[in-house]
């Protein structure tokens, strides 16, 4: 069995919750999980953010579920590193 | 449903500072209008102390129900409405989301609290007005002492509005005191 140990997400979010309720929403799935976010662009209703996640071992299923419970879509994922075991 | 929920389709909804509104605005309505009554029986004169009571609960039921079915009517269409625009710029539907919960719950919370604030200050006033027709000894009359009440209660929704505004409380105090006064002024005036 592979760990999912770095994932980096585009996502597309609502202004609300902000950035920071966003990311203690994912970094509440794990413990240690590491969440980085940059935002890429701010429109009107919604803003575009790269979101890193690190970890010993992601849970990606609960990380989508987070990212659709804030409102927020998953557009793709850009980068992965995966360990096996 | 979880506090820690309501917490989150709160602070997604920016609903606190609605709801605090709505508490102020109708409890202010609750507290005047219930004045307003009861300073009508005392202009009247005369009147049954059991009369005045169901009079007071029959309109604070009535500014409770108004406020309910006002408020859930309103909110629904607008957290509807909003969430139907954020679907549209994010291109998805969002039903799995906090957002969609807040559209359903939201609008409930601000109408119970949009009609208990009425409901709740109508009983409070009405206190004395019960507690005499039970045989108490007040130190005023029983009207006046509802009424005392009611503008104790409006004096102190001022103070709560000048803390939230962060103007001088005495002052804004002061002012809701003197919109209660002028309306029992009024009053007085026609009976």
């Amino acid at each position: 069995m592979a760990s999912v140990q770095r994932l980096v997400l585009d996502v597309l979010k609502p202004h609300q919750p902000n950035v920071l309720e966003f990311a203690r929403a994912i970094a509440a799935l794990g413990e240690g999980y590491r969440v980085d976010i940059r935002v890429v662009e701010v429109d009107e209703q919604t803003e575009t953010l790269l979101v890193a996640i690190e970890g010993d071992r992601l849970d990606f299923e609960r990380i989508s579920s987070a990212i659709s419970e804030n409102g927020a879509s998953l557009h793709s994922i850009d980068e992965v590193s995966v360990v096996g075991e | 449903m979880a506090l820690k929920q309501v917490k989150t389709l709160l602070e997604i909804s920016h609903s606190e500072e609605i709801m605090r509104r709505y508490f102020v605005v109708n409890g202010f309505d609750g507290a005047l209008t219930t004045l307003g009554l009861i300073m009508g029986f005392y202009v009247s004169d005369r009147v049954d102390l059991a009369v005045v009571i169901t009079s007071c609960l029959a309109a604070a039921l009535a500014l409770g129900m108004s406020g309910i079915s006002s408020a859930y009517i309103s909110e629904a269409a607008e957290r509807r409405r909003t969430l139907v625009q954020l679907e549209k710029a994010m291109m998805t539907s969002l039903d799995e989301s906090h957002h969609a919960q807040a559209a359903i719950w939201i609008p409930w919370l601000v109408a119970l609290v949009n009609g208990i604030a009425p409901l709740l200050i109508a009983l409070i006033i009405i206190v004395p007005l019960w507690l005499a027709h039970g045989g108490m000894m007040l130190a005023l009359e029983p009207l006046q002492s509802a009424m005392t009440v009611a503008l104790v209660i409006i004096f102190l929704l001022g103070v709560f509005l000048g803390r939230v505004g962060g103007t001088f409380w005495l002052w804004s105090g002061l002012q809701s005191l003197g919109v209660a006064l002028a309306t029992v002024g009024l009053i007085y005036l026609v009976g």
